[in-house]
């Protein structure tokens, strides 16, 4: 037990200035990676399935017909810049800077997360007007079971923002606000990581073997 | 009927009442169906009624349904598995009685027949073994490692509350409606909407969703609280074993549950949504869903069982009055075991069509589980080699499990070669094996717990005439209904048949139906223990809180613990900590200073998301949407209003605490301690005297 | 003071090295798939490659990961789970991959 100094989570962690809130964030920060490797089970069984079910097209449109990847490209870039935006977001909450600056980098995590959403919504709706629908076929019950999934992730991110907006309002820069913007980071970066799994087997992979 | 096209109360009507059946055809089987329903709904307006009586629900509410206190949640986990263990044996019994009507249909219907398998399996499992585990570990966890709770009191009360609520579903479904007739495996596409359009696997798909999650919530917190909340000391290589069993029982559900959740949800996709993953056409493939259910299904078997390694390592210990043989090589076994676990769930489906090269490595994966197990064995023996052993109702059911498990745990073997499962696959054989693995295994070792931690949770021992019968008649109850069953499986009686031919089979299913009804006999002997005890508990009060001469934290502070559980969070130098403090002449410590110490408050979102959940799970059954919906609603809406409440804890004064523990230790003083001779009689009030050998 | 100025920048810059990486990663792979196709498999084993390295990227520079002791307890978190990935989505692949062959469901 003495092995536990100031880091005993990775990097995105709150430092010197705030001890008080960084020890009661230790242990919540750690529950709080155990549950998203649980989480991404989830997500790992999915691209199983994805991966099994590239062949189960059942003469519906496959890959070639409905995948745009320019959105993909934009969606991509967007995504990126996010996880960028909430790693600034944590640096200004870890030295103190002013709390506008806080709000600023949150502020536009969640603008930009709003709008890889939109995008990925105008992407379904897209695929659906081509008879991409989930009852189409396996290989698009697959694509549908995974995409939005993360989609959902990724809203309920945005949902998180918000409320987290509301209660700084509420409670002002409180140990316990600190310890769930930290979580929301890890959240966040999460997410960027399972894109990449996303855009690597989902499109790439579906679009060269399906 | 679509699923477009219902009304105010979706598909729900007057033909989803058993009663309906029993008016339009009345005979046995109709009867049996209104027994049950009826059953339930006594069973609910006796509570009610019991509670206004006595008025209760006072009490209920404030010292239980929103306490957060580890231990009294513990304590809801296991009435609650009690609860529906009883329903689980009726429902075996039943089931064997069926079969024993002799050759030809008995006299329940085939559907009926398989909702009994159906619910039995799922109950037992889902609604009997894991939330004793469960409660078995929330009440020791954080008394074991010397903590004061577990580290998020809050999301354990959630846990419970979801489990609960999916398990009540299974209640509902003997009322309105029926359940699931797919097994507890609900395999498509026979469980898909295709085939299957009733509400039946609807019910299972989300009690399984519901409890599932709830089960996740439950192993992040026992991981992080071993992880993060040990006392001061306590380092790895001194933890207690059982909680080892429960890092790795942890790990497993952390890691196994999603496949169940997504197995569970896709199906739900298809029957809901029209989605094409299990179904026959337009590309589904049914083989995914096997593949799913299973790497989930085999780490479960181990997620139960392990748990009650650790019981019985405790109890091997403690009642042999010598340390565990061999902690290092157990630790590592528990380990390789957890980690196998993942490695080898491809044996339940030998038979699905895969080329000999997957089954031949799964095969031999299986095998080489069985090493660390028998490792395991041959520690607790040597044990018991050489000492003092008392045959207490604790040991009496873990020597029952050491001779029975071997015999589970060998068929098992037989089981993992694939060419020997081609024959016995999905035969009796099978389901001697896995009740031979989970009876003696799991059930016994957590009925061990019960009569082994019984006295700290309550101040008082459970009574031992009653506790020997009860391990008389499981261990003989067993043994008659599933010896049994090996044979005939061998003869080649396939599982879930509500029907058969072959009059060979006659002597056998007598003897079994004659097995289950010992078995019940265990189940009211629990009962009756349970009763007796209560009566008589002014002669069996151990207050001081070490009745057994245990070795571990636990037993080292009163019982009933107080809240906090510890006054002093105690300094770690040794494994078996209380034992060697006990050689040492060091045990019960007078303090020199109080702190005051931070305890959750009590919170209602437990119980809140417990009713939500139910009636969400309600109205996604019955294609109600609106308040399908609404719950979807509330339910976000709860966590977040739950978020803005910022008074989580309260502060136990130094000096309340301070009167308390000595007035403890005033009575730790003023006792008599007692040898071991007089365990069970009532001088014992908790205070061992040390072991004279030890001494000189 | 400057002492504080001075690791805020550091930290700053290892985001930034992180973005740009990943950035760069991001549009390499895109290019790739342009200039190429993505019709056979050494193009989607490229492809494949410089996603992982951006997941690596994306661990060491966005969430810290690394092998000094503080971040220990992650990292053996992220490798067993790594290591129960692999076992489960492999497992999944070679059972299912087998069971279409043998039932000839390829081509649909």
């Amino acid at each position: 037990m003495n092995r536990a100094p100031s880091h005993s989570y990775p990097g995105i962690n709150l430092g010197e200035d705030h001890a008080s809130a960084h020890k009661a964030t230790e242990v919540v920060t750690f529950g709080f990676w155990v549950f998203l490797m649980s989480d991404l089970v989830y997500f790992g069984l999915m691209f199983a399935i994805y991966i099994t079910m590239i062949d189960a097209q059942a003469g519906g449109p496959g890959p070639h017909e409905l995948f745009d990847l320019k959105s993909i490209f934009a969606q991509t870039l967007i995504l990126l810049t996010s996880s960028l935006t909430v790693g600034l977001a944590m640096l200004a909450l870890k030295y103190n800077l002013p709390r506008a600056r806080i709000v600023l980098w949150f502020g536009m995590t969640l603008v930009l997360g709003l709008s890889f959403l939109v995008l990925e919504i105008r992407d379904f709706m897209n695929m659906s007007a081509q008879g991409g629908i989930p009852q189409r076929s396996g290989f698009l019950s697959a694509f549908y079971g995974l995409v939005p999934l993360h989609g959902l992730h990724v809203a309920t991110g945005c949902l998180w923002l918000i409320i987290l907006g509301i209660q700084l309002r509420v409670f002002g820069l409180t140990d316990l606000l600190m310890s769930r913007m930290v979580r929301l980071a890890l959240f966040w970066h999460f997410l960027d990581l399972i894109w990449i799994g996303i855009v690597t087997i989902v499109y790439f992979g579906g679009l060269t073997y399906g | 009927m679509t699923s477009a096209e219902t009304g105010f109360f979706g598909r729900l009507n007057w033909d989803a009442f058993p009663i309906a059946g029993l008016i339009q055809n009345p005979g046995a089987n109709e009867i049996i169906a209104n027994a049950a329903a009826a059953i339930v709904i006594v069973g609910v307006v006796a509570v009610v009624g019991i509670l206004t009586w006595f008025r209760l629900w006072g009490p209920l509410w404030r010292d239980w349904l929103t306490s957060a206190d580890h231990k009294k949640i513990g304590i809801m986990y296991i009435v609650f598995a009690i609860v529906m263990l009883a329903r689980g044996v009726l429902e075996g019994v039943v089931m064997r009685a069926q079969q024993a009507a002799g050759p030809g249909d008995g006299f329940l219907k085939p559907e009926h027949f398989a909702e009994l398998f159906s619910t039995h399996g799922t109950i037992m499992v889902f609604f009997v073994a894991v939330p004793f585990v469960f409660g078995v570990a929330n009440y020791l966890i954080p008394l074991m490692i010397g903590a004061r709770d577990v580290a998020f009191p809050v999301m354990n009360q959630i846990g419970l509350g979801l489990t609960v609520s999916a398990g009540l579903m299974l209640m509902v479904s003997l009322v309105v409606g029926e359940f699931s007739t797919g097994g507890w495996t609900a395999y498509p596409p026979y469980t898909g909407a295709a085939f299957n359009p009733g509400v039946g696997p609807d019910y299972w798909i989300w009690a399984i969703v519901v409890s599932g999650v709830g089960t996740t919530l439950t192993g992040i917190n026992f991981a992080v609280t071993i992880y993060k909340l040990r006392a001061p000391g306590m380092k790895f290589m001194r933890l207690p074993m059982y909680c080892w069993t429960i890092i790795c029982s942890s790990i497993l559900i952390i890691f196994a549950m999603p496949p169940l959740g997504v197995a569970a949800l896709l199906l739900a996709a298809d029957r809901y949504l029209d989605f094409h993953f299990f179904t026959n056409d337009l590309g589904g493939n049914m083989m995914n869903y096997a593949n799913l259910f299973w790497l989930f299904g085999h780490p479960e078997v181990y997620l139960l069982v392990l748990p009650a390694y650790g019981i019985y390592s405790e109890v091997f210990a403690t009642f042999s009055a010598k340390r565990l043989y061999g902690y290092n090589s157990l630790v590592i076994a528990t380990m390789s075991i957890a980690v196998m676990s993942f490695t080898v769930w491809l044996h339940h489906f030998f038979t699905m069509g895969q080329s000999a090269l997957i089954n031949a490595v799964f095969g031999i994966a299986t095998m080489l589980i069985a090493i660390p197990t028998g490792v395991k064995v041959y520690d607790w023996m040597a044990t018991l080699y050489r000492g003092r052993i008392r045959f207490s109702v604790p040991m009496l059911y873990s020597l029952s499990f050491l001779m029975l498990f071997v015999i589970g745990g060998l068929s098992g073997v037989i089981l993992a070669n694939p060419t020997v499962d081609y024959q016995v696959h999905n035969t009796l054989f099978l389901v001697a094996h896995f009740h031979n693995a989970l009876l003696p295994g799991v059930l016994f070792g957590l009925l061990a717990a019960y009569n082994y931690w019984f006295p700290k949770a309550f101040g008082f021992r459970l009574n031992e005439f009653w506790g020997r019968v009860s391990v008389f008649c499981w261990t003989i109850g067993f043994l008659l209904t599933f010896m049994p069953l090996y044979f005939v499986g061998l003869m080649g009686m396939p599982r879930r048949s509500f029907s058969w031919e072959d009059p060979s089979f006659h002597p056998y299913m007598i003897t079994a139906v004659i097995g289950a009804l010992v078995i019940t006999c265990g189940l009211f002997s629990v009962l009756i223990q349970l009763w007796v005890s209560i009566r008589d508990r002014d002669q069996t009060r151990a207050p001081v809180g070490d009745p057994w001469d245990g070795r571990t934290l636990e037993w080292s502070i009163p019982s009933p613990p107080p809240t906090y559980n510890f006054a002093i969070i105690p300094q770690v130098t040794d494994r078996d900590n209380f034992a060697a403090a006990k050689e040492r002449g060091q045990a019960y410590p007078t303090p020199d200073a109080y702190e005051d110490i931070e305890m959750p408050r009590n919170t209602g979102i437990g119980f809140v998301l417990c009713v939500l959940s139910g009636i969400w799970m309600f109205a996604l059954v019955w294609w109600i949407w609106w308040l399908a919906a609404l719950m979807t609603i509330l339910i976000i809406l709860a966590i977040i209003v739950w978020s803005f409440d910022t008074s989580t804890e309260i502060i136990i004064p130094a000096e309340e605490i301070r009167k308390d523990h000595e007035a403890w230790l005033a009575l730790v003083h003023s006792t008599a301690a007692v040898d071991r001779d007089y365990e069970s009689a009532p001088e014992n009030r908790g205070l061992a005297r040390p072991d004279m050998e030890a001494i000189t | 003071m400057d002492k504080r100025s001075e690791m805020h920048r550091r930290e700053r810059r290892r985001y930034v090295i992180g973005y740009g990486g990943s950035l760069l990663l991001t549009l390499v792979v895109f290019a790739v798939a342009h200039q190429f196709g993505i019709e056979t498999k050494g193009v989607y084993l490229t492809i494949g490659l410089l996603g992982l390295a951006q997941l690596l990227v994306q661990l060491v520079y966005f969430l810290h990961i690394d092998r000094r002791r503080s971040s220990r307890e992650d990292l053996d978190l992220i490798l067993f789970s790594t290591l129960v990935l692999l076992i489960i989505i492999g497992g999944t692949v070679w059972i299912l991959g087998n069971l279409a062959l043998r039932m000839h469901m390829h081509v649909m």
